[in-house]
């Protein structure tokens, strides 16, 4: 604590002395900002995030928390994916059940391309219930298919109204090709931005004021990528949208299909929420934090490196 | 020193963590319960139709899949049988009496025995069936176009819901009904249907006749169709929801 104290005070000093620093402006940033040249580390002021970033970043918390709860709810009402347009039960690539064997004993039993686990606790059987995921992996947490698809279809286009403003924001502003969009020398680094991730070792000093490449690529694929993946395999599920937009059909491979796509872009998202704490943790929390409530981020830069 | 420190910090985020979702789904339940909140998630279901019916062409067709294509067992959920005596006296005489009745607000109300229905063109379809629980099964159905009835009928300007009585309760009396827009009777792939996969109906499937509305969820295709009743109005039928399924919390418009 007593060390987070410390720079903060920093920060205010430097604060009142220190040119606002454009947002974004990645190539510019060393030029405007002055690191001074001491033996102690010098802090910079950097305003990373825009307003509009930070408010569809935060509504995307509650929307998508309640869209992949809801989700497993429904997904509970028939827990086995497909591939094609039919959902023929001894084609399934995916089940989740509950199993009693000749004792009586319930297991819940996943089986994925007909490989079978062990998952009781967690999938196929919890806390008593037969069910897929468990009761506190859903919205409601009682089994109930009505109320999971009110809460899952509502905020689905909340979702989608957010997200489309911010696209409209992030390619008007230049956020999209300025900050997501790597650069072939980004693209160059990438093998050595693998290991320093893998190694746990984060940039530092003016490395650390713009995103990094795999940071990059991460950020553009979900944006870009698995979020309008999901919302057209979602409406792919639609039969009135299939009638509207039967290419939907025809590029998912049909409606099974596209159920087992949602699924999996579901759990891309997971993937990608877990790996995002996890680095927001890792890299200095309450500066990640701070940088995304008010834009404002900290970046250190070693006190007798300076660049002017 | 820092270590301390490091394991404080996240057994403090882990504190977070878990009472954040404690709180995020007990909250959701809350909210659930809540007289509010079902009422505005219930809105969605507008935006939906009012987008949707914006989007898909008045009278575009729901994919038809070829005979290869059918489900080789097509799934019947819900009512399997009505198992009232009524309805078995008729499966006892091969539903030689039964007669579809339509009423409400028409021009001429009229009635059709199972043998005049079939004595109508018919419309054949191999579609896709797709269940609010997430599966999809394709069979092949053959019927009357709902469309035909209507001309003979002929609606009133003011009859905007077309309600489908059927002939099976649930085990605590309810009458199973469904309803839709009297303009999507007019939808060519809009049939009541008497053969699946060129069989006549069986009674898990619905026997003798079931709706076909092809643009939306299996739990609008209504078996056991006795009786067609236009309406102006849902209120006042069944839980006034305009389906036995509307009125346990699902959406009247059921195009996803």
């Amino acid at each position: 604590m007593a060390l987070l104290i410390q720079s903060e005070e920093v920060i205010s000093r430097e604060g009142d002395q220190m040119p606002i620093v454009e947002p974004s402006a990645s190539e510019t940033l060393s030029t405007v900002s002055t690191p001074m040249v001491s033996s102690s580390p010098v802090i910079e002021r950097v305003y990373r995030h825009r307003l509009p970033v930070r408010i569809s970043h935060w509504l995307n918390v509650p929307f998508l928390i309640i869209l992949i709860m809801s989700g497993l709810q429904i997904f509970n009402a028939h827990p086995a994916l497909y591939w094609g347009d039919r959902s023929d039960r001894d084609q399934a690539l995916l089940t989740i059940k509950p199993v009693q064997s000749e004792s009586g004993e319930v297991k819940g039993i996943t089986t994925v391309l007909d490989h079978q686990f062990d998952t009781t606790g967690v999938l196929g059987y919890s806390d008593g219930m037969r069910r897929a995921f468990p009761a506190w992996a859903t919205i409601p947490s009682a089994k109930w298919l009505a109320m999971g698809r009110q809460w899952h279809l509502f905020f689905a286009w909340l979702f989608v109204i957010n997200g489309l403003i911010f696209t409209a924001y992030a390619f008007a502003s230049r956020h999209a090709t300025r900050d997501l969009a790597p650069t072939g020398k980004d693209l160059r680094g990438i093998g050595k931005s693998l290991r320093d991730h893998l190694l746990l070792r984060h940039p530092s000093g003016k490395e650390a004021k713009r995103y990094n490449v795999l940071q990059k690529l991460a950020y553009a694929c979900i944006l870009f990528g698995m979020a309008p993946l999901i919302v057209l395999t979602g409406l792919a599920m639609s039969p009135t949208i299939d009638t509207a937009f039967p290419w939907l059909l025809t590029i998912f491979g049909g409606r099974q299909a596209a159920r087992t796509i949602h699924f999996v872009a579901c759990s891309s998202f997971v993937g990608f929420i877990v790996i995002h704490v996890l680095q927001v943790i890792l890299t200095g929390f309450f500066n990640n934090i701070r940088s995304m409530v008010t834009g404002w981020f900290v970046v250190q830069h070693k006190g007798v490196h300076h660049e002017v | 020193m820092k270590s301390e420190r490091a394991m404080e910090r996240r057994r403090f985020l882990k504190g977070t963590l878990g009472a954040a979702s404690l709180v995020a789904l007990s909250g959701c339940d809350n909210l659930t319960q809540s007289s509010w909140l079902p009422s505005i998630l219930s809105k969605a279901a507008r935006w939906t139709e009012t987008v949707q019916r914006a989007v898909t062409p008045k009278d575009a067709l729901a994919k038809e899949y070829g005979e290869a294509d059918i489900s080789k067992i097509f799934p019947a959920n819900g009512n399997t049988d009505p198992g009232t005596e009524q309805y078995a006296g008729h499966v006892a005489q091969n539903f030689s009496e039964w007669m579809l009745e339509v009423v409400g607000l028409v021009q001429t109300p009229r009635s059709w025995s199972l043998a005049a229905l079939k004595e109508l063109p018919s419309r054949t379809q191999i579609t896709r069936h797709d269940c609010v629980e997430g599966w999809s099964a394709i069979g092949k159905w053959t019927g009357v176009p709902v469309s035909d009835l209507m001309h003979h009928v002929e609606p009133l300007p003011n009859a905007r819901y077309a309600v489908f009585h059927c002939a099976d309760v649930d085990d605590e009396g309810l009458a199973y009904y469904e309803s839709i827009a009297v303009a999507d009777c007019y939808h060519p792939q809009t049939i009541l249907a008497y053969e699946l996969n060129s069989s006549p109906l069986d009674v898990p499937h619905g026997a003798p006749l079931r709706l076909r509305f092809e643009r939306q969820l299996g739990y609008k295709q209504a078996k056991y169709v006795m009786k067609i009743e236009l309406v102006e109005s849902l209120a006042g039928i069944g839980g006034g929801k305009g389906g036995y399924w509307e009125d346990q919390g699902y959406e009247w418009y059921a195009g996803i």
